[in-house]
């Protein structure tokens, strides 16, 4: 690389850096303009209920004053980073959007009291689909398949788990829900993999018709049979002990099974998928599929068995919405998680573990409505409810830099002869 | 994607596969539609009725404009779109921003009546590029893949529309429900055959939109910008070296697509509805990227399939009142016509003997 290349990257880096700095001032400035302005008394969050075994006292915070800090320290963090460019700044970004989140509910509570517990618990519930659904999307994206039908695929989980789950139970509901996604997992793959339609166009195609149909049986087949729309949910586990941990108990260890089976998927998937050899050859196809081919590797099987099991998770992740929560299955209920969860497995760069930890960053966001609607928030319940998606979009606009997806990603392979 | 729309096609690419397809697609609902437990006679019955609505008199072929319309206008937005390697999902959400503008143009001014039509198409389609030009931007700018901010996009739309409808002085007078006011008499498209029929619902817009294929044909195949579109559709790098600013031409061909779905959505409100509902927008911006793709995202093949599925729309109607067969099954229908129209192979491996 010749000097005036050199000099230009450094260039465009200062560039950035100042941007982004210039935002986190402007960010700063806008958190004390909209909430430390005028606002009075204290906000009182709850750890514990009154009758848990071990109580902890209450986190009161004076509002004007702790948001004004956290205003100066945002307005800080950017004036750092212009000055001294650094090269690692995600790690400043990261605490100035925490801080702007605290000082957000500090505002919205000021006054008032308000259950941190209980926001932690529906962040965590509302976190489930979306880190289900970028499990889906690495498994796939590992092997270069890009899945946009994940959203499809979570709906037809949500519609399977719904009408079997009445018919049969909770339990073969769920293994059915698993089943149907793991088939439109199948006609991804064969439709991408043996006919080599483009990959979006597919996935689209998928998401469509998963709509129509459910929304087809919906209207012809429950609506005059309820009975067939009215499934039995699967209640929370007590894990004994553990959750009696203030905090940390009723958020970890009093949850249902889904929440307990999105972790061990988590955990099980990173073994997969770093540790053996089936997910360092999954790996290779996803990269270099030729070379890995030259290896003996069957790219063509490699991609069959991770979009189907791709779709198998997102088809779990799908009964959550009926068998998780509600018990009952509405038209387009995903709302769009299945997105959402290919954004967090972007933000969590197509590691299993970072998209769990960005799910639980879009959870949390998704929990705002529900939540801060007993504050009587000044905010328009319509503009909590686009807090997820306008996550979303910020995330994937690459707010933490240029996350890369691997190597082959997006392309066909035609096997030679 | 743009290999799918070369534009030296043989004829069985063209009008054999996109035919194929439909009956194909048409066969499987129906197969779907006696699956789900209706008798035969049904299924017969919406299949007539299906013919009936959209063709089969006077009214049936006006509703079918009609519903080709809003389909032609963002379809054309989609396939430019395609042709510079952008896949636009969000002609549903830039529908519902034009036609927002559209709604609050069209009952707050008092303009004399070609003039006040005018201001209201144009403010649709200008909300809708704005909505559009977020999407190109981010990705220009940043990378951000088009597919999942135009759909965040759209679903943030929808939220907007929910808000925007309760808001005091936009919310129909005396009306608790999520309803706006309706638009003035000036603000609304004339129907073209009002002199002959005034039921007759097809609207000078669909006249737009013929107008909008052909400057949309002159703008893809016989301007620079055209050529731009088309060249980073096809390689965005190899488009760089040539001198073209690929980052500039993302931006453009993002707005002019929700600039004609802005268009779209404001021609359905100045045509047909003269007020805006939550779910006004009727799912018109899914089906449009299925018309896009069947009309290969050529201009020409737009109108035809645009024409095609307005058709299924005036037909799926007359399919839910005369055999009470749910609109739904015109989506699924939809999905397997994109599914064979995207795999070429597939129905080649199935009629074999068609394409010897």
């Amino acid at each position: 690389m010749n000097n005036h290349t050199t000099n230009k990257m450094q260039d465009v880096k200062t560039k950035k850096s100042t941007i982004i700095g210039l935002c986190l001032i402007f960010l700063g400035c806008m958190i004390y303009l909209f909430f430390g302005l005028g606002v009075e008394g204290q906000a009182t969050f709850r750890l514990s209920r009154p009758t848990d075994p071990f109580a902890l006292p209450n986190l009161i915070l004076p509002a004007h004053s702790f948001i004004g800090a956290s205003a100066l320290l945002i307005a800080f963090f950017g004036g750092r980073i212009i000055i001294k460019a650094p090269k690692k700044y995600t790690i400043f970004i990261a605490l100035s959007f925490f801080l702007a989140i605290a000082a957000f509910l500090v505002w919205a509570t000021a006054g008032k009291s308000f259950s941190l517990t209980g926001m932690l618990q529906a962040t965590l519930v509302r976190a489930v689909p979306i880190a289900l659904a970028a499990m889906a999307g690495i498994m796939c994206e590992r092997v270069a398949v890009i899945n946009i039908g994940i959203e499809g695929m979570l709906l037809a989980g949500a519609f399977a788990g719904a009408v079997f789950g009445s018919i049969f139970g909770n339990l073969i509901g769920l293994i059915l829900a698993i089943l149907v996604g793991g088939f439109f997992g199948f006609i991804l793959a064969a439709l991408v993999v043996t006919f080599r339609v483009d990959q979006i166009i597919a996935g689209v195609a998928i998401n469509i018709f998963v709509l129509g149909i459910t929304s087809f049986l919906t209207s012809h087949l429950l609506k005059s049979n309820p009975e067939l729309n009215d499934a039995p949910i699967f209640k929370s586990i007590k894990i004994p002990f553990f959750s009696e941990i203030p905090v940390l108990g009723p958020v970890l260890f009093k949850q249902n099974i889904f929440v307990y089976f999105a972790i061990f998927i988590v955990i099980v998937s990173t073994f997969y998928l770093f540790k053996t050899a089936y997910g360092l050859r999954a790996r290779a196809v996803g990269e270099h599929p030729k070379a890995a081919e030259t290896l003996g590797i069957s790219v063509i099987k490699t991609r069959f068995y991770h979009v189907i099991m791709g779709g198998m998770i997102a088809g779990f992740g799908g009964a959550w919405f009926t068998l998780g929560s509600v018990g009952r299955f509405d038209e387009g209920m995903t709302g769009g998680r299945g997105f959402i969860g290919l954004a967090a497995m972007i933000f969590g760069r197509w590691h299993p573990i970072g998209a769990l930890f960005a799910a639980l960053i879009f959870g949390f966001a998704d929990s705002l409505q529900q939540k801060l609607a007993i504050l009587r928030t000044p905010i328009p319940s319509e503009f909590l409810a686009m807090a997820p998606y306008l996550v979303t979009i910020i995330v994937v606009a690459g707010i933490v830099g240029n996350a890369k997806p691997p190597q082959a990603i997006g392309q066909a392979y035609v096997k030679e002869n | 994607m743009s290999h799918y729309f070369s534009n030296r096609e043989t004829f069985k690419e063209i009008i054999l596969i996109p035919v194929i397809a439909t009956f194909l697609a048409i066969s499987l609902g129906l197969l779907l539609l006696i699956f789900s437990g209706s008798s035969s006679e049904i299924a017969l019955k919406a299949l007539i009725a299906l013919f009936l609505g959209s063709f089969g008199s006077l009214s049936a072929i006006s509703e079918t404009f009609t519903a080709a319309t809003p389909l032609i206008l963002a379809a054309l937005g989609i396939a430019i779109g395609f042709r510079a390697g952008l896949f636009n999902i969000g002609a549903e959400g830039q529908i519902i921003l034009g036609g927002m503008a559209a709604v609050i143009i069209g009952f707050s001014f008092h303009l004399p009546f070609v003039f006040h039509i005018i201001f209201v198409l144009l403010a649709g389609a200008l909300f809708g590029a704005f909505y559009a030009f977020i999407s190109g931007w981010l990705k220009a700018v940043t990378g951000a893949h088009e597919v999942i901010t135009t759909i965040m996009l759209n679903l943030i739309a929808y939220r907007l529309l929910d808000f925007f409808l309760r808001i005091s002085w936009i919310q129909k007078e005396g009306r608790n429900d999520p309803i706006s006011k309706s638009i003035l008499e000036t603000a609304e498209l004339p129907r073209i055959f009002y002199v002959l029929d005034p039921n007759l619902r097809v609207h000078t817009g669909f006249l737009i939109a013929i107008i909008a294929v052909l400057v949309v044909y002159w703008l893809i195949f016989h301007t620079t910008i055209g050529y731009e579109f088309r060249a980073v559709g096809k390689n965005l790098e190899a488009s760089r070296y040539g001198g073209i600013n690929p980052a500039l031409t993302i931006i453009i061909a993002m707005s002019s697509a929700g600039l004609l779905a802005g268009l779209a959505g404001a021609s359905q409100i100045a045509g047909i509805l003269g007020r805006a509902t939550p779910g006004f927008s009727a799912g018109i911006g899914f089906d449009a990227i299925a018309v896009a793709l069947l009309g290969r995202a050529h201009p020409i093949g737009v109108l035809f399939a645009g024409i095609l599925f307005g058709a299924l729309i005036a037909g799926g109607r007359e399919m839910q009142v005369s055999a009470d067969v749910s609109l739904d099954l015109i989506t699924v229908i939809q999905a397997l016509i994109i599914i064979f129209i995207a795999a070429p192979i597939l129905i080649q491996k199935l009629f074999p003997w068609i394409f010897k």
